[in-house]
Parts: structure tokens; sequence; C-alpha cells
């Protein structure tokens, strides 16, 4: 379904990514693993066309991704959600949710996805005319998460989705992504939370210094010194 | 004298509610776009000048071409963005605000020479069959054109802040203001949130003109003076408050009218300089705004 090949990034004479290559296929969810700063954030904005490639290609169902312009891919089918639960503060949760079905696709359907959204996350129902900047953080993330899914995508990526949270939430915010998965989600997780991710991917890639260093599933990868390090200390 | 008081603030409100008319439209660009754009005040003058034609030379009351001031400032608005102010919207913040000031400045100096050229340096207004009538309560004088003007500035400021608030694309507005590459994530595009919140500050600079031009007089030179009252009036009310935007606008014009009748005439625009001042001091995300971070 997402094809990335072969990129390479940067930002003016910096260069963040080299070379990366990695696909997420239909139904899968597949992690993207890594310490801070070894380019997570920065592939998932070059996949979102905020950050252009230097050269390389990024294919989603056969469409080259890197000709459309940014605002396009939530019409194509491709959903962020950003760092640290990044939700409109100064707009109601309901108004948040709202503009998640921008695409024309998604407008159409906006009554029956939020109804979706409020059984999926009934806190977000409680606290619909709130504004978003009121929530806790683990109820901004639960917002991002359901702002993302209001446009209908194919593929969801979620950029540390446990960042800033306590572990019994982010227990609690993975077995929401593990139930959205499995109800046919494509997904694609990228976080520093290596046990976490681990637990829940059927693949994952280890990112280091912007080169992928190793693929595999669960138990390939806890061969890795990194995986190891970080899964067991 | 209490008279004479009153009826120098019925005045000052009057004025006032084109301050706040004039300064919601520039204050909207600046906070979705961060253009600043100072050729506002010419926007205004043309949209004077256009209900201006439009009445000696077809005899379109100027309410009625309320509607056809703020179309042809569209389309001037349009050709602006389009051919200049839309080159800066990749730079930063702070780049943005000084090259577009600085576009602003040229765009007035142009505009200015040729309203000049085309139309001669007097100054103008409408006078209709009703200019002189007025509305007397309590010994004070209500000119009836400046009464309805204000009432449209209302109107327009009231239907604006329901846009925003109500109205889907308003509200992708507001989410492009507060984040926009957040925005662009989830599908707005936001050039044309840019193009529309400039389209429709030039309109409102359009209308605001053509209330001047009926209940005031215009004058090709009149733009410095009132994008620096929009200036005074977007700092007084706040960023991010159109409402308070307007109350800063009837603020700016009562204080002028009351150093007018305390002082005298000459010293008005010191007023709101000084009035600039202090709020930039004591506070400065402005009377209504809310403090950033």
């Amino acid at each position: 379904m997402l094809n990335v090949e072969n990129i390479n990034v940067g930002y003016k004479d910096l260069q963040v990514l080299w070379g990366v290559s990695f696909q997420v296929n239909q139904g899968e969810l597949v992690a993207l693993i890594g310490p801070n700063g070894a380019g997570k954030t920065t592939t998932l904005k070059a996949i979102m066309g905020l950050r252009r490639p230097w050269s390389g290609a990024i294919y989603f169902e056969g469409c080259n991704l890197c000709k459309a312009p940014a605002h396009k891919m939530a019409e194509l089918g491709i959903a962020m959600v950003p760092e640290g639960g990044r939700v409109f503060t100064g707009l109601t949760v309901l108004e948040n949710l709202e503009l998640g079905a921008f695409p024309p696709h998604a407008r159409k359907h906006m009554a029956q996805t939020l109804e979706e959204m409020y059984q999926l996350f009934p806190r977000l129902a409680e606290r619909k005319f709130q504004r978003a900047g009121t929530l806790s953080g683990g109820e901004r993330q639960m917002l991002a998460i359901a702002r993302a899914l209001m446009s209908r995508p194919k593929l969801l990526m979620l950029d540390e989705p446990s960042f800033g949270l306590a572990p019994l939430l982010v227990d609690r915010i993975f077995a929401k992504i593990q139930e959205i998965n499995q109800a046919g989600m494509t997904i694609l997780l990228v976080e520093q939370n290596v046990r976490a991710a681990l637990e829940l991917a059927h693949r994952s890639y280890v990112i280091q210094n912007g080169r992928i260093v190793g693929t595999g599933t669960s138990e390939e990868l806890l061969s890795f010194e990194f995986v190891r390090s970080a899964y067991l200390g | 004298m209490v008279e004479t008081l009153v009826q120098n603030i019925v005045f000052g409100l009057l004025l006032g509610a084109l301050y706040g008319l004039a300064a919601v439209g520039l204050s909207l660009v600046f906070g979705v776009t961060k253009f600043l754009n100072v050729a506002h005040g010419e926007l205004l003058m043309l949209g004077g000048y256009a209900s201006f034609w439009l009445f000696n030379l077809y005899r379109v009351d100027p309410f009625l071409s309320l509607p056809l001031a703020a179309l042809a400032l569209v389309v001037v608005g349009v050709v602006l963005y389009l051919l200049l102010f839309s080159r800066t919207v990749k730079m930063d913040e702070e780049q943005k605000v000084q090259t577009t000031m600085l576009i602003g400045f040229g765009v007035s100096v142009i505009l200015q020479n040729l309203a000049q050229r085309l139309w001669t340096a007097d100054d103008r207004s409408i006078t209709t069959a009703y200019s002189r009538m007025s509305w007397t309560l309590f010994d004070i004088r209500f000119p009836i054109v400046r009464v309805v003007s204000m009432v449209v500035a209302l109107v327009l400021v009231i239907a604006l802040h329901q846009f925003l608030q109500r109205s889907y694309f308003g509200k992708a507005i507001r989410a492009t203001v507060e984040d926009w590459e957040e925005a662009t994530i989830i599908g707005i595009d936001t050039h044309r949130v840019y193009l529309v919140a400039f389209i429709i500050g030039a309109a409102l600079a359009g209308m605001a003109g053509t209330l001047v031009s009926v209940g005031y007089s215009i004058v090709p030179s009149m733009g410095l003076e009132w994008t620096l009252v929009c200036l005074v009036v977007m700092t007084l009310g706040g960023l991010g408050s159109i409402i308070g935007t307007f109350v800063g606008g009837l603020i700016l014009g009562v204080a002028q009218a009351l150093t007018a009748f305390a002082v005298g005439g000459a010293y008005r625009q010191v007023v709101g300089l000084l009035l600039f001042l202090l709020v930039l001091a004591v506070r400065p995300q402005g009377l209504f705004g809310v403090k950033e971070g």
C-alpha cells in the first residue's frame, strides 16, 4: 500500500534521512522504532508532503506522493496524528472532529463517522463542547486519533502516541490502536517506546541516525543491540 | 457644556464604528496570513472612490453601492494577492511581516499617486438628498447617514464574527490561524485560506471606504492616516478578537473626540498614538486579546 523508496531528506544543508526504504501492506500494523533524533518524524513529514525528499520516491497505492501538494494527502487517504496529541486547542472537541472530516468524501459521512468516534472514545462525547485546550494529555491524544480517523483514511500514521503519557494511559491508547487495526485499518506507528510498539506491531523497522538498520518481527528484532537494550532496560 | 460633551462622544462613537470596521479587516488579514498590509488604507480609499463615482455618474445610492465597492475590492485583493503577497507565504513569520510591509508601502504609493492622477487631489464626498438630515434626541444631533453607517458596520462585523465561529470554512480559518501545519495535515489548503482572508479584508476596507465617503470625505492621500488608525485599533482591541477590535475602534473614536473637545482638534491624532504606546506598555496583548503561550 505504502512504498517508500530510497528517500534522502534534509533541512537546508543538513541531511536527516539517508536512503530510507520501507513498505506497509494493506491491513498491517507496522512500527518504525528508533531513538530520539533518528529521523522518525521527518519520515512521516516526507510522506505527508510537508518535507520534500531530495531524491527517492514515495508511492501510495501506486500513486507518486512526491507530486501531490501536502493538503491533498488527506483526500488520497493518508491521515497523520501529530506528535504529542497536537490538536486545535482554541476550538472545541466537536469542531476539531468536524474539521477532521475536511476531505470531500469524508465530509459526506461526517455525522456517521462522528457517531463511530464517540463509540470508540466515549470520553470525547462527554467533552464535545469543551475547548480542546482544557483536555488532559490522554484525552488530547484520543482526540488527535479520532480527528485523524474522521477523514476515513486508508492509512493511519501515528507519531509517538505514547509521548508524555503515564504508563497506564500508554497501555490504554495502545489498546485502542490495536482495536482500530483489528477493525481493518492499516497503521504506521512511529515510536520511541520500543517495548510498547513491539508488543503491538506485526513487523517493525529500526531507524538510527537517519538510516534503516534492521527490520523483522518483534522476536527477530530482539537480536539487535539497540532494541535489546531499550527493550530490556 | 454637557450637551457639547455628549454630542462629541456621539460623534466619536459614530466615527469609531468606521475605525472598527476598517481595523477588523486588517486584523483578520494579519491574524490569518501574518501579512502586515500597510496599503489597507489605500484599499479603503479605492472603495470610497468606487461609490463616489457610482453615485455621481450613475446615481447609485451609496448604501446600495456597498456590495459593488466590496466586489471591486475583491478584484483588487485577488490581483494584489496573486501578483505580490502570495510570494511571501513560504517565509517565516518575521520575514513575512517585514517583506509584506515593504510590498504594502510600495502598493500604497502607487495607488495614492494613481488616484491623484485620475481623480485629482480634491476632497470629495457623496451628497445625497438625505445627507443633511439628522435625528435630534435631548438636543443631541444624530446625522442619519452616520447612524446608518454605524449600523452597517456593526452588522458586517457581527456577520464576520458569526462566519468565523459557525461556518465550516470559518472553523478551517481559525484552525489555520492556530497551526497551519496541522491544518495542512487534515487536508486544508492553507493558501486558499490565506487568499480568502485577504479578500475579506479588502472587501471590508472597500465598504468602510464607502461609508467614509458618505458620512465624511475622501481624498487620495487619506490612506496612511487610516492605516495608522487601523494599526492603533488593532493593537488596542487585541489580535484574535473580532468584536474586541470593533470595540477598540469605538474607544479610539471617543478618545479622539474627547481630546478634540478638551485640548483642541489639532491633537486628535496624538491621542491615538499615545493609546498605542500605553497599551503596548501595559497590556501588549490588547484590551480584549488573549495572551499567547
